[in-house]
């Protein structure tokens, strides 16, 4: 068996008398989707964070492609192929949308033609080629998510978190986003997302990790842990519940 | 007909001489919920803002409880009582959650602010146990609350709610719909704008369909519900 490509151990993450991430375990497999659900104020940001390293865990360790990483600054991790998105999404304003993304692009390209060209190549994967020298401050709430995304794919990362990239979307915004993101995989890259949007995480997401109150409270694939009572109780509700089964009984 | 207590007619608004909205014509009648759905970027959230004066239109009239609002100031439309509960809650995240609610009626007296609050309570009883709280140290779920709770403090005989249930677990999203639905049966009359479409629609009495500024389709809640080009070009079904 490989190795996972991302390893979280017993971490654990304390803001004063607040455990906010309390000694979680998670492992990504490279080349998949993984997702991580649960309710508001689990803990789920802040073990992005922690996987960043935009937070140092308290205790615990982080192993990203066979190394230790839990000490390393954000940008070193970004240099090793870990990007994020941010759940409250906040382009440079005063940028393009090509300006914005190559931001990005600058970790691993140093003349600014090249970041550009790399931008443009970018917009075309996630659908904003048309909107290139549009001001970023412009953008609807959907073509800003889907700028979130190209930001955080032109630093070339091997593992991907998505923060709530499909939060604020409607149905069919969704179904539009979602063939995109699962390009990603198919490009190489390994995703780990936080979505409360279940129509996705069910379609998405090939094992699901649930975390409550700081703790990891199931994992499995998706069907398996909607199934789950304990999930059930503390994040689906029973009427969210009741429609994820009935959706998977009719598509067989 | 019922009697309406919102009351637009022609609207047309937008921003530095361009219209974003159309010439938008509707009703919100007293005691009903009226939602409002459409995609990303179609002018719901200004709508929101010309009913609470924010806005000021370019052309036509809101007409609420009797009286022309749409030049009014926003302080004065609080006053009469229609209150938007913004989208992303905008709360003040170093106030506490009182001083958040109690903000919410700054147009009312003390002895009314404290017998609201007590209701407010009653319906939000989490935010007694965070009452001195930072705002911003709250769950999602929990800042949802005190949006609506401060929105409550105002005493609206409309409530506008601008995607009550954005970024909320699904358990929250269902404990936020029944919310709406219990405020509504105490009274308050509801214009809710929401991407979470279906249970939208299982509540709504009246439901109409934004497009490019427009309001492209209208009908009761289990109508819009029932229609297929509907599902097809805006559920994504």
């Amino acid at each position: 068996m490989t190795a996972p490509l991302l390893s979280v151990s017993n971490a654990s993450k304390r803001f004063g008398g607040l455990m906010a991430v309390d000694n979680a375990s998670l492992m990504v497999k490279a080349g998949g989707i993984t997702g991580l659900i649960g309710p508001n104020g689990a803990g789920k940001t802040t073990l992005f964070s922690l996987i960043s390293g935009f937070e140092p865990p308290t205790s615990g360790s982080i192993i990203f492609d066979e190394a230790e990483i839990s000490s390393l600054p954000p940008h070193r991790r970004a240099s090793l192929g870990i990007a994020r998105t941010f759940q409250i999404v906040q382009p440079f304003t005063g940028l393009s949308v090509r300006e914005n993304i190559a931001v990005g692009a600058y970790l691993h390209c140093h003349r600014r033609d090249e970041a550009m060209d790399r931008a443009a190549a970018i917009a075309v994967r996630v659908g904003l080629a048309n909107r290139l020298d549009a001001p970023a401050a412009g953008l609807t709430v959907s073509a800003r998510k889907r700028l979130e995304l190209a930001r955080a794919l032109a630093t070339r990362p091997r593992l991907l978190l998505l923060d709530e990239v499909l939060a604020g979307l409607n149905p069919s915004e969704v179904r539009d986003i979602i063939p995109v993101i699962r390009a990603f995989v198919g490009d190489g890259i390994t995703i780990l997302m936080v979505e409360h949007v279940m129509q996705a995480v069910m379609s998405l997401c090939d094992h699901v990790y649930v975390l409550a109150e700081g703790r990891m409270i199931a994992e499995g694939t998706p069907a398996e842990v909607t199934r789950e009572p304990k999930v059930i109780e503390a994040y689906l509700g029973p009427g969210a519940a009741a429609r994820i089964a009935s959706e998977a009984a009719s598509h067989g | 007909m019922a009697e309406a207590l919102l009351e637009v007619k022609d609207l047309v608004a937008g921003y530095d001489g361009t219209s974003v909205l159309c010439g938008i014509s509707l009703r919100v009648e007293t005691g009903s919920i009226v939602a409002v759905l459409g995609a990303n970027g179609v002018g719901k959230t200004t709508l929101n803002k010309v009913l609470s004066g924010i806005v000021r239109p370019q052309q036509g009239e809101v007409i609420f409880d009797g009286q022309r609002i749409e030049r009014a100031n926003p302080s004065d439309i609080v006053a009469a009582g229609l209150v938007h509960v913004p989208e992303g809650r905008k709360l003040f995240p170093d106030l506490s959650v009182r001083e958040n609610l109690e903000l919410g009626s700054y147009r009312r007296g003390k002895a009314e602010r404290a017998r609201t609050m007590d209701q407010v309570l009653t319906v939000f009883p989490r935010l007694k146990q965070r009452f001195e709280q930072r705002a911003g140290t709250l769950s999602g779920g929990e800042q949802q609350m005190v949006a609506i709770g401060r929105g409550m403090m105002g005493q609206p005989k409309l409530l506008i709610l601008d995607e009550p249930s954005l970024g909320l677990a699904p358990r929250l999203v269902e404990e936020m719909f029944a919310l709406i639905g219990r405020l509504n049966e105490a009274g308050l009359t509801i214009l809710l704008v929401e991407q979470n479409v279906m249970q939208s629609l299982e509540l709504a009495d009246a439901a109409h369909v934004m497009e490019h500024g427009c309001l492209v389709l209208s009908g009761t809640g289990a109508e819009l519900a029932g229609n297929r080009e509907l599902a097809k070009t805006y559920l994504g079904m």
